[in-house]
């Protein structure tokens, strides 16, 4: 079979990595992420209204996000975020924990729209959402450094495991960065399961460049006379068909989740997706070449020594 | 995002759950086979307490919590809400209770449930202080008198059970008490000190009652008749038999989704599930033609196996959880197309069929154990089956995580026993005979 030569090509690839992971980060320094209740405190309240002729105020008939804000604001409700969810259903975010908030909200929009019925209420106190911030880093913490250690010892190398973490640190990097922007553009919110989603793309990352690696060590045993370059482009040639196809099963079942699956969870559900597609890329496009340019650097180090 | 789909019966198909219902003859098999559903699927409560400890010694506060916790289950349990779960957790120095409460979909009321405290005491009169009211006397002067009135030491801990029963004369609803031996013992004294003298009730400090004691009761029975309604009867019985719990508990947090939702929920993830299911066999079958028929063989045989366990363990499945289910489905998949991408590198080098799959399958084994060792810790942390204190135990999460877990350990044995087995039957034999 024709090979293709990968490793001509590497500064392509991690120019285009550093592109990505550059706007992501410019956008996360700027806009930042927008932390859902559980991070910050507060309350989200999902509703549906069954609307009550003439009842859309200002804006004509039909209840909008527009009037539901305003009809809040006539009871201190201060909604940073009125979103529309499906038909004749809105997502109200506040930072209020009041007890009466949802009574309230309730009595108000059923007075000034039409019959109201309360489909989600969470609130969450500012001191747990600290809580679960630090909770997160130390699991991402542990996660990442167990799977250093499990990935050096089975390669023999710690090339190998700092390799395939820095690999991983590329897909959340990309993640964090993407999330930066669906906030600001989609309003997308950063929850619990977005920490989730983050663990679970770290470790399908690894997963991913495992296969790689493996084939990269079976084939140093195989053609000990092959330079490493050689034996790195002819394992992801012969591993890529895979890799894409394994990320094809996994990207049809999240697509279809994310179109047709349940409202609550699209915003985890789109994080897999986008871990899954930078998981994939990475373990061929950044783990494998990360282990030349390491090789390399290496061989550098030696000839200056003698 | 998407707007949410208006009605997820686009297929008019309705799911209703499966059952196992065999008749032989006299003998009779039924089972019924629904997952249980979280409460982000079928609507309910989650709240989360804070327990106000302050005033409670440290090395009492453990123990202070278990009996909240026992007390607030008991309460629970006799509002008829099945299937609740009742936790205590420590972060800190601070302890937490966390309630969820299956169909309940009014948190106003939920509060109201957990929150209630109902310590009952009997009252009488001050002996040092003699009184000058009588059964004929004023209401104000009565209420005087009871307010004026000391405990006797008998409580609701000398309680055994409280229940309602019906006046046999003018059948009105009435509580009855029934008194464990000390508290028999405590009654009979009381009763007979105050013949003709007003014993007061009190709940939660507030006088309830305040019959005249006719005659000493030393059978350990006493009747509260108050004018209730039959539900205020029932009520004050349930307040009654849970009693007062030990420390205060304020919400941190609560989480309310209603049953409206839920059922969305299922639908769109059933829905979600299907279309995805398709997507992965067809391409299976196009890409892999045969073989792909034997890898989607060996699918659905995994998805039987997943959701046996998922009822055998029981296991509790949250909208996290359907995402870890059918992302397993995906990565189940994974260590098919590893295979058989070996299987057709060795053909391609020159091996017999028979020894090219054997060869793929025995090549493939490595990167998918190394790989899914890797995926099976961040599980583990994510589950935190330890409850590590400085890792999440949330719900959602762990929900996810364990499907996760489950879906990989069952998703090697389908992808490498089960395919293995049907590609042996199926794909090698036929091949070779054809040829021959």
């Amino acid at each position: 079979m024709r090979q293709i030569n990968f490793i001509k090509y590497i500064p392509f690839y991690f120019g285009l990595s550093a592109i990505v992971i550059g706007v992501g980060l410019a956008a996360l320094a700027i806009w930042g992420l927008r932390p859902a209740v559980d991070f910050v405190g507060g309350s989200l309240i999902q509703i549906r209204i069954e609307e009550r002729e003439g009842t859309g105020g200002k804006e004509g008939p039909g209840v909008t996000e527009g009037s539901v804000r305003e009809a809040l604001a006539e009871v201190d409700v201060d909604a940073h975020s009125v979103q529309s969810a499906g038909e004749n259903g809105f997502v109200i975010r506040t930072k209020s924990t009041d007890s009466d908030l949802e009574q309230k909200v309730k009595d108000k929009l059923a007075e000034k729209l039409g019959e109201t019925t309360i489909e989600r209420y969470e609130t969450v106190g500012p001191t747990l959402g600290r809580e679960l911030l630090i909770k997160t880093l130390v699991a991402i913490l542990i996660a990442s450094g167990g799977i250093l250690i499990y990935v050096a010892y089975r390669f023999g190398g710690s090339k190998y495991g700092i390799c395939a973490d820095l690999a991983m640190i590329h897909d959340s990097l990309v993640l964090v960065g993407s999330f930066a922007v669906f906030g600001k553009l989609l309003g997308i919110e950063v929850d619990t399961l977005f920490v989730t989603a983050v663990l679970t793309i770290l470790s399908f990352s690894v997963h991913d460049t495992i296969v790689v690696y493996d084939r990269i060590r079976e084939n140093l045993r195989r053609f000990p006379e092959m330079k490493y370059d050689e034996v790195v482009n002819l394992s992801i040639n012969e591993t890529l068909g895979r890799s894409i196809n394994n990320s094809l099963t996994i990207i049809f079942m999240l697509t279809a989740l994310l179109v047709l699956g349940g409202e609550t969870i699209k915003p985890f559900i789109l994080a897999l997706l986008v871990g899954t597609i930078t998981g994939t890329y990475s373990s061929t496009f950044t783990a494998a070449p990360l282990l030349v340019i390491w090789e390399r650097w290496e061989n550098r180090r030696k000839k200056a020594k003698r | 995002m998407a707007a949410a789909p208006k009605n997820f019966k686009i297929w008019s198909w309705t799911i209703s759950s499966p059952e196992i219902d065999w008749r032989i003859g006299k003998f009779e098999f039924r089972r019924d086979l629904t997952i249980k559903k979280g409460l982000d699927l079928q609507g309910g409560t989650q709240l989360v307490l804070k327990a106000e400890t302050e005033n409670i010694p440290e090395a009492d506060r453990a123990a202070a919590m278990e009996s909240a916790r026992a007390v607030i289950s008991r309460r629970v349990d006799l509002y008829g809400i099945s299937e609740s779960v009742v936790q205590t957790s420590r972060v800190g120095d601070e302890y937490r209770m966390i309630v969820e409460l299956p169909g309940v979909t009014d948190s106003q009321q939920a509060l109201q449930l957990l929150g209630q405290t109902a310590e009952m005491e009997f009252r009488e009169v001050d002996p040092n202080k003699p009184v000058t009211s009588s059964a004929t006397d004023s209401g104000r002067a009565l209420a005087e008198e009871v307010m004026a009135m000391i405990p006797t030491g008998l409580t609701g801990k000398d309680l055994e059970r409280a229940q309602v029963e019906f006046d046999q004369e003018s059948g009105q609803p009435v509580v009855g008490l029934v008194f464990t031996p000390e508290g028999k013992e405590k009654f009979s004294q009381i009763t007979k000190r105050n013949i003709g003298k007003r014993v007061g009730i009190f709940l939660d400090q507030q006088p309830l009652t305040a019959p005249v004691v006719q005659t000493p009761i030393v059978d350990g029975r006493a009747i509260i008749s108050g004018g209730f309604t039959t539900p205020e009867a029932k009520q004050l019985v349930v307040n009654l038999n849970a009693g007062a719990l030990p420390v205060g508990l304020a919400p941190v947090a609560q989480t309310q989704v209603g049953a409206t939702l839920g059922e969305e929920s299922v639908g769109a993830s059933v829905k979600a599930g299907l279309v995805g299911l398709g997507a992965v066999a067809l391409f299976m079958i196009l890409v892999y033609r045969k073989l792909g028929l034997i890898a989607d063989a060996a699918l659905i045989i995994y998805g039987l196996i997943t959701l046996a366990i998922y009822k055998l363990i029981p296991i509790t499945l949250s909208l996290p959880g359907i995402a870890g289910f059918l992302l397993s489905i995906g990565m189940a998949t994974d260590a098919n197309i590893l295979i058989f991408e070996r299987t057709k590198e060795e053909l391609r080098r020159g091996l017999k069929l028979r020894a090219a799959v054997e060869a793929g399958f025995g090549r493939a084994w490595d990167s998918i154990k190394d790989a899914n060792a890797a995926t099976l810790l961040t599980a583990f942390i994510l589950y935190n089956p330890f409850d590590w204190k400085f890792l999440n135990t949330s719900g959602l999460v762990r929900g996810f995580a364990l499907t996760l877990t489950i879906g990989i350990l069952i998703s090697l044995f389908t992808g490498i026993v089960v395919s293995r087995t049907l590609i042996r039957m199926f794909y090698v034999n036929n091949e070779v005979r054809s040829k021959k």
